[in-house]
């Protein structure tokens, strides 16, 4: 009985760790641009290109290596392009703070506009 | 101050906010093929296409002046078009090159090379396209440049006549 118990729990817990791994595998595979291919992602991509990148992934998730490992090493290959929620970085940074700087900058002038008129 | 100043600085401002937003809006959005430039080579070592004995290491790479790396496959049409320019630089121009056969077939990549001559030194076989990727590749044929197992030119796409030009340039 106590065999039984233990190979149930051992299969509930596999898959969970399997399933979790997928997971991630998907996460990844969603998020890594098919470069040979219009705007899709290697998870949508049957290209060859597609089908050896996951393999690769694949290969080093279950190697041990983090996401992040693995999304530093295709950006070292094929630039910050190759996924497409880049890292938080000074471009992408920019990109998020000037409008909101020249917003800012609008506001103060509209601000004072008004005070001045009515002064 | 004086408000002929304010709103100078104003101006100025807002002029450099804009030209900085743009720059950072125009970059980096495309594939950069020279992502490898300037880098070592990725550590691999594979089995020769004609002996298994010998290898294709790239630490010995690493120890050679000039080397150029083609990755090539019998199935590749473009790759069929660049071979004679491997065949000149190998035959006239006495450069080292070595082959990385890509997700090929070995008795089809040697009858390729028995048909058409075979102008590399050493052919590693990358069944998988593994290195390929570690190369920062994404197709056949691409043509690198090795300087001391420093990547220092990429060529995507089958060579031509300019490519050629670019590495006897680069070879002096």
């Amino acid at each position: 009985m106590k065999k039984i118990i233990f190979i149930i729990i051992f299969f509930i817990l596999s898959s969970n760790v399997f399933s979790a791994n997928e997971e991630l595998k998907n996460k990844i595979y969603k998020n890594v641009r098919c470069i040979v291919c219009q705007g899709q992602s290697i998870y949508e991509s049957n290209s060859d290109f597609a089908i050896d990148l996951k393999k690769l992934i694949s290969k080093k998730l279950d190697s041990g290596e983090s996401e992040k490992q693995i999304y530093d090493f295709l950006i070292s290959r094929y630039g910050e392009w190759v996924v497409f929620n880049p890292a938080l970085n000074f471009n992408s940074l920019a990109l998020w703070l000037l409008p909101l700087i020249i917003f800012m900058i609008g506001g103060l002038l509209i601000y004072r506009l008004n005070i001045n008129k009515k002064k | 101050m004086n408000n002929k100043y304010k709103i100078t600085i104003l101006a100025i401002t807002i002029v450099i906010i804009f030209i900085l937003f743009l720059r950072v809006l125009n970059s980096n959005k495309t594939y950069q093929p020279n992502q490898m430039i300037g880098k070592k080579i990725p550590e691999f070592i594979l089995e020769d296409l004609f002996n298994k004995n010998m290898k294709l290491d790239s630490k010995i790479l690493s120890e050679k002046d000039f080397v150029v790396l083609n990755i090539w496959a019998s199935w590749c049409v473009p790759c069929q078009i660049e071979h004679p320019f491997l065949m000149n630089l190998k035959n006239k121009n006495k450069i080292n090159i070595v082959g990385l056969n890509y997700k090929d077939e070995n008795a089809n990549a040697k009858n390729f090379l028995k048909k058409n001559g075979n102008p590399f030194s050493l052919i590693g076989v990358d069944k998988k396209g593994e290195i390929a990727i570690q190369l920062g590749a994404y197709g056949v044929p691409e043509t690198y440049i090795l300087k001391k197992g420093k990547i220092i030119f990429k060529h995507i796409g089958p060579l031509n006549e300019d490519a050629t030009n670019k590495i006897l340039e680069l070879k002096k």
